[in-house]
């Protein structure tokens, strides 16, 4: 998004903390198929899901829109 | 300015701020993780980017060179702060899907409107701010009074933004207040003193993002648990048996038929007209986003892209409280009249928070309700940044420094901005009843603002007196009938319309007068004064302005397209929840 300078692209930002956020809840999740938490619908494992879409939302806008060697 | 903050008012009406049992959530270490992540990502945006913050232009505008996505994401976050998230929640809870008003026709022709006519107008002129494009149309007066009251507003609401947020964490979490504001307010003098607006939309890009993924879990499961929408109508109808909360139109035929105590005139013309037109069109807080737009059809068709989030966000804020109403196995109260061990209409986001996430999911909850507080906050010391720089300083006290001067005055004003909203937030925290001023100075303002900005861009025949007599008039007589209403209780039959009507509905028929006040005074004002010659209008007012053609573009590509298909799902969306 910069006109003449290589500016690394927000979207890659965006990528970094959704894949980092994504693996530890991912983690978090697996974890606690032996240590399930006292929520509504816990069996549902919605940690498991959300944590791996956010690795895949977060490890896509890191692959394509990594900064590139000038 | 926020729209929601009347809703966020109820945390300042408490008598005692301090949590009525124990808090609502436990953070686990790794909840604390991934809310320390957050803070140093957006530390570390602030000083990667520092270093392409060399001009005034760059720190102000963001070196014009948004695209229309990111221009249209950072739109919307700047609205989308937390007390937007906790409060329309609540207010979902207390009145029902009548709060999605806020959100569709309070915000989506509004949206569409400045997308389509005022942003070629605001591009062309190549304005820095909104008191500036006042200041090319009706000269400095007219500049002065709007720039002084905005920036003086700004930093107001921003000092009680952070103080509720302070609240809500005292009461959500536990934790210390004083903590809460310090450490997140200088997180974000930090970043935006250092990037200026191009950190402020970097980071509300991000903030974006974990705020839609931090709460988008809650009405998914909450659907899945009430099996769907008409399971979730079903089961509020059996817990409260004598309100229709699921309804947005067939209810407002009068006062008293509805929780909320209005009138659809009052959320036709009061809210969907002039509050929300004035808000959206003229408000720097969220116009300047646009401002940083690259090239006129990026400014078009970022504020159209941020309209469909837009209409989607009662998915994240709304639904919340509806589902609480419909599956929280207690009932919630006004902050008012809380008793012991009870929870409050404010809770009800939190409350159902801690429902559905367990570890990590709770970690990522609380950072959208701290990211949608900091994207909030950065908005309002970024726009007043620039207009003390660019419409009170550079005119007023400093005519002709060098840009490099004017760069470093935007850092200072940056920080001091969030210290003086720092030194406001401790004021509230003594005088709790100053809000209902506070945000009702801000309505003074707004309505009346529209109608001088309208007026100016869509006629050449208003005068720089018309404009500043008007925009004078609008406001005075906004806080003469407040005033009157404050004094004596028998006029808001005559203001509201209605003695039935509530302060919502007050406020919406105060901003209708005020506007009609603003534009009947400008018009009889202008139509006694010299008009400027047509020359001289060129760039500011339709019939004077050639605007670029968009002719050579595929159907596909024009904003028209989009702004269309976006109207056509409002009206859709009417129709359904109707």
């Amino acid at each position: 998004m910069s006109k003449d300078h290589h500016m690394i692209p927000v979207w890659f930002f965006v990528g970094v903390i959704l894949l980092i956020y994504g693996l530890i809840i991912l983690g978090t999740g697996i974890y606690e198929f032996s240590s399930p938490p006292p929520t509504v619908l816990a069996s549902t494992h919605p940690a498991v899901w959300w944590g791996a879409l956010l690795t895949v939302i977060g490890g896509l806008y890191v692959y394509l829109f990594k900064p590139k060697k000038s | 300015m926020n729209l929601s903050i009347p809703m966020a008012l109820v945390w300042f009406a408490a008598p005692d701020p301090a949590p009525s049992g124990p808090r609502l959530i436990l953070l686990h270490p790794v909840d604390m993780a991934i809310v320390a992540i957050y803070f140093l990502m957006v530390l570390g945006i602030g000083f990667y980017l520092k270093r392409y913050t060399k001009s005034g232009e760059d720190f102000f505008l963001a070196g014009r060179e948004m695209t229309a996505w990111v221009a249209g994401l950072s739109f919307i976050s700047a609205n989308l702060g937390a007390l937007e998230l906790m409060g329309w929640a609540a207010a979902s809870y207390q009145y029902g899907i009548l709060a999605t008003h806020w959100y569709w026709i309070g915000a989506i022709p509004a949206i569409l409107f400045l997308g389509l006519v005022m942003m070629p107008f605001y591009y062309i002129s190549k304005t820095h701010s909104v008191p500036g494009y006042l200041q090319l149309r009706y000269g400095e007066s007219t500049r002065a009074l709007s720039a002084i009251s905005f920036a003086f507003m700004t930093v107001l609401m921003s000092g009680i933004n952070m103080y509720a947020m302070a609240l809500v964490m005292k009461v959500v979490l536990g934790w210390n207040i004083h903590f809460s504001i310090w450490v997140s307010s200088l997180t974000v003098a930090v970043y935006v003193a250092l990037g200026g607006l191009f950190s402020a939309i970097f980071n509300e890009v991000l903030q974006f993002f974990l705020i839609w993924l931090g709460a988008l879990l809650i009405p998914i499961l909450g659907l899945v648990e009430t099996g769907g929408w008409s399971g979730l109508v079903a089961r509020i109808h059996q817990n409260f048996p004598q309100g229709d909360y699921t309804h947005l139109w067939r209810d407002l035929g009068h006062f008293a038929d509805n929780p909320m105590g209005i009138h659809w005139t009052g959320i036709v013309l009061g809210l969907g007209w002039v509050i929300s037109f004035g808000y959206w069109n003229t408000d720097f807080l969220v116009v300047q986003r646009i401002f940083a737009a690259k090239d006129i059809r990026a400014a078009k068709m970022a504020p159209i892209i941020g309209s469909y989030f837009k209409m989607a966000v009662p998915f994240i804020v709304i639904l919340p409280g509806l589902l609480g109403l419909g599956l929280l196995p207690f009932k919630l109260f006004p902050e008012r009249a809380l008793g012991l061990g009870q929870h409050s209409y404010n809770e009800v986001l939190p409350l159902m928070l801690a429902r559905y996430c367990g570890p990590g999911l709770l970690g990522l909850g609380i950072t959208a309700l701290i990211a949608g507080f900091m994207s909030g906050m950065a908005g309002n010391v970024s726009a007043f940044a620039t207009v003390w720089t660019y419409d009170l300083y550079r005119p007023f006290l400093r005519k002709n420094a060098s840009d490099g001067h004017y760069l470093s005055m935007g850092r200072w004003c940056t920080i001091l901005g969030v210290v003086v909203s720092i030194g406001t937030a401790y004021l509230v925290k003594q005088f709790g009843s100053i809000m209902d001023y506070v945000q009702a100075l801000f309505s003074f303002f707004i309505a009346p603002l529209f109608g001088t900005v309208l007026l100016g861009m869509m006629w050449k025949r208003v005068t720089a007196a018309g404009g500043f007599w008007g925009l004078l008039a609008g406001s005075v007589s906004s806080v003469a009938m407040f005033l009157l209403v404050k004094f004596d209780h028998r006029m808001l039959a005559y203001v509201a319309l209605s003695s039935d009507a509530k302060d919502m509905a007050e406020d919406m028929y105060r901003a209708l007068w005020s506007w009609l006040i603003c534009v009947i005074v400008t018009v009889a004002v202008s139509y006694f004064t010299k008009p400027r010659p047509v020359e001289e209008l060129t760039g500011l007012v339709y019939g004077c302005t050639e605007l670029p053609s968009e002719g050579h573009l595929p159907l596909w590509k024009r904003p028209i397209f989009w702004a269309a298909i976006s109207a056509a799902l409002f009206l859709i969306l009417q129709w359904i929840f109707w």
